[in-house]
């Protein structure tokens, strides 16, 4: 289990940022993913880092990864270059409860390397777009420069179907969009929150204050779904460092409801 | 004329809840104003005597800084209220520059006209008041959360 | 069924286990304590020996009636050699290698009922899930163990108020208990499995046990059952700890703690490891290894920018509360069997059932 797959070929690369890069990886054969689910991807002689999959989960023959340089890892995979092979093991962790959200509005609240994460997500709600009343994406950044996907943002924001409102912590002479936090774009959408269901990726800090925002208008608990972050190793539940009070996040998350989560989260050093 | 206003003050997220005996009283107070796309609805420094509205379009609370060119900290659009310093005091100026990024349809009310009011009803005072002090906490935590720049690299 | 076999039938048991090609593993006197190490027959356990333990207080002492099994729990336990300290799991070279176990399959010799439950722990955690872990499982595959019922219980014990002990109830092939006073030296055998039948059959001095013989040794395990040194509060623990993740008793247990890790490096059912890439000079040749690890450690908890549990107080809160109660959310079981180790190694003699009854008389 531990690197006896066959790797697979990064077929290209595409700058998204400054500091952030989406691999398209082409597996040895077709390969099916779950919103919200991850990969770990192995940098040669480096080390190996839970990687979210952030395209189309009905494209199963190359499959993208979005990466935000962080550390040596991370440094070595946004620096490969296409044709190399890279050592792929997943896809592990649990997903976005789309089926929870059927029916209702389905809110989703991205910010910063949250995005890529949520994506498959909103590919796959779009795909079965009649199962979901409103579709809102929510999504912030720290400046104009940071965001990602920006021209599929803007494709996104074309459709009727879709509301899609975007802000930065910090705007420049260029930007002409909103400047705020994210918790208070929650204020700013039309939805129902009895019957709404949100899923949320950020930093802990904007998770925190995001939730309130949404428990406030209504949203219930058991609704409202984070993916977190601990140190990961094994992705198999074995080592011991991805430990968020009784869950396993390679195992028992990423995505995890509110309701689970509600003692722990505002916990320090948990 | 102000008898037309009331209707967009009741219908302001800003007055929700608020007894409609009031209206007339805060209509006295108000006019209708619009500001065309990279106009400035107000200056930093500049004396703070009304506060707006805003029905329509988005607003850019701007701060210049040399070699940096302008930084927009917040933008404001419908629904939202620009301007709390008419009712604090000692602080009757602009913080900001009030860049229109859309343009803006707004009710815009008289500072002065309505702190005489206030002054007259303490009960209407004390509804602003509660309705600025949300307005003011909300801001701040806002404010707070951009600081703590939770995007950026760690370390 | 229930047999008696002497010193001599003891040596034919072991003989009869390597006949069958086990490798023998057993406890052994080194570095000034009782230790795991492999064996090849009786004369290599530590016969007349003990040992005195307490918080922070381990010391060998002589005994004189010559008992094989006459200590209680040594520093180590049978996850020195299921769960090893530091393994490979994979090299390039050749090709999708790993450390395996070819070699023959282990016999535990003198293994106690806390250290069955820790092993029945351990087996939950590397086999239960969804992705068993293989260099375990090879090592666990076929494993025989001969376990002993403990004759005494050390200070720093509490496996009764845990259910863990002091009589093995399950997991064991052979289950003995030394009997050292009238009658002579003898152990009584029970067994647990078919397979340890069969071993019983190939050992000539064998004998069903009488009565006599094993009435004797059921007052033994009730003699240490009620000589347990500590214990942990019958009170339900994941309440407990959930409820109390801000208590100040955590501020006075870190004002000891030296986050040395001692006590998940004692612990028979830590399982923390820390998987790390390292490749040759040349960029060549890539292996990936991995050591145990202790969420006392900084690097436990990083994730890019820092660690999440940077004070003594946050580590030690995470260690006892995943032990005695996120582990049961985890994996189904506490993850303290009542050994005592955390306590003896301890080298500030933090105890953990003294804490647990401090954050209870103050809730």
């Amino acid at each position: 289990m531990w690197a006896d797959t066959e790797p697979w070929r990064l077929a290209a690369a595409r700058r998204e940022s400054a500091d952030t890069v989406t691999l398209g990886l082409e597996p040895p054969a077709p390969f099916v993913f779950d919103p919200g689910q991850f990969n770990m991807l192995y940098a040669a002689g480096i080390g190996e880092v839970p990687i979210s999959i952030s395209g189309d989960p009905g494209q199963r023959t190359r499959i993208l990864h979005t990466i935000r340089d962080v550390g040596a890892v991370t440094h070595a995979l946004c620096a490969t270059p296409p044709g190399t092979e890279i050592g792929v093991r997943g896809p592990y962790g649990s997903h976005w409860p789309l089926h929870t959200a059927e029916g209702g509005d389905l809110i989703i609240v991205a910010g910063g390397i949250g995005l890529p994460p949520l994506r498959p997500a909103i590919y796959q709600a779009l795909r079965h777009r009649d199962r979901y009343q409103r579709l809102v994406l929510l999504y912030g950044a720290r400046t104009p420069r940071d965001l990602l996907f920006t021209g599929e943002l803007a494709r996104w924001r074309g459709r009727f179907d879709l509301t899609v409102e975007v802000t930065v912590d910090v705007g420049d002479r260029d930007w002409r969009g909103n400047v705020g936090v994210v918790p208070d774009l929650i204020g700013r959408v039309t939805f129902e929150p009895g019957t709404a269901t949100a899923f949320m990726v950020g930093p802990e800090i904007m998770m925190r204050f995001t939730v309130r925002a949404l428990l406030e208008r209504g949203v219930p608990e058991d609704r409202v779904f984070l993916s977190m972050e601990r140190n990961m190793q094994c992705a198999a539940a074995l080592c011991g460092h991805c430990q968020l009070g009784p869950f396993l996040l390679c195992r028992d998350g990423p995505v995890l409801s509110y309701r689970q989560l509600a003692r722990w989260i505002s916990l320090r050093e948990i | 004329m102000p008898q037309t206003l009331e209707p967009l003050l009741r219908g302001h997220a800003f007055f929700a809840g608020l007894d409609p005996e009031y209206l007339p009283l805060i209509a006295g107070c108000a006019k209708n104003t619009v500001f065309p796309a990279g106009r400035f609805a107000f200056r930093e420094g500049d004396p703070a005597d009304m506060f707006l509205l805003i029905r329509d379009g988005m607003l850019a609370l701007e701060v210049a800084a040399p070699g940096r060119g302008p930084i927009t900290v917040q933008t404001l659009t419908v629904g939202d209220v620009a301007g709390f310093s008419w009712l604090i005091e000692r602080h009757h100026r602009w913080q900001f520059d009030g860049r229109v990024i859309e343009r803006i349809r707004a009710v815009e009310l008289d500072g002065a006209c309505l702190r005489g009011k206030c002054a007259a009803d303490p009960e209407l005072g004390y509804e602003l008041m509660r309705r600025f002090a949300v307005l003011a906490t909300d801001r701040l935590q806002a404010t707070r959360l951009q600081l703590l720049d939770v995007y950026g690299h760690v370390g | 069924m229930r047999y008696v076999l002497d010193l001599g039938g003891l040596g034919q048991l072991l003989a009869a286990l390597r006949q069958r090609g086990f490798r023998l593993i057993g406890p052994v006197v080194a570095d000034g304590a009782i230790c795991y190490g492999e064996i090849t027959s009786a004369a290599d356990l530590p016969a007349g020996w003990t040992d005195e333990q307490d918080g922070g207080t381990y010391r060998l002492k002589r005994r004189d009636d010559g008992a094989l099994f006459g200590y209680n729990v040594g520093p180590q336990s049978p996850k020195k050699y299921l769960f090893p300290a530091s393994a490979t799991l994979w090299r390039s070279h050749p090709p999708g290698t790993a450390d395996t176990d070819d070699e023959k399959p282990f016999a535990f010799i003198g293994v106690r009922s806390c250290e069955l439950h820790a092993i029945a722990v351990q087996d939950r955690v590397f086999l239960g899930g969804q992705h068993p872990d293989p260099l375990y499982a090879a090592r666990r595959d076929g494993a025989f163990i001969v376990a002993v019922n403990c004759g005494q219980a050390a200070r720093t014990c509490f496996c009764v108020s845990m259910s863990a002990g002091p009589k093995a109830d399950a997991g064991f092939d052979l289950a003995l208990t030394e009997l050292t006073g009238e009658g002579g030296h003898r152990f009584l055998a029970e067994t647990g499995t078919p397979r340890g039948e069969e071993v019983i059959a190939d050992t000539p001095g064998a004998q069903p046990a009488s009565p006599r013989d094993a009435t004797a040794a059921d007052q033994i395990i009730e003699r240490t059952a009620a000589q347990m040194g500590r214990a942990m509060p019958a009170v339900d623990l994941r309440d407990l700890l959930y409820g109390n993740l801000e208590h100040p008793r955590w501020d006075d247990v870190a004002a000891r703690c030296l986050t040395c890790g001692n006590c998940t490096m004692a612990c028979p059912t830590c399982f923390c490891f820390s998987v790390e890439d390292v490749t040759d000079l040349a960029g060549r040749a890539a292996e990936r290894n991995r050591s145990w690890d202790s969420c006392f450690t900084l690097d436990h908890s990083y994730i890019h920018g820092g660690p999440v549990r940077t004070s003594a107080r946050s580590r030690y809160r995470q260690w006892m509360t995943h032990k005695l109660a996120t582990w049961t959310g985890q994996f189904g079981t506490s993850g303290c069997v009542g050994c005592g180790r955390c306590i003896t190694w301890c080298p500030a003699g933090i105890d953990i059932t003294e804490e647990v009854a401090a954050i209870a008389a103050d809730t």
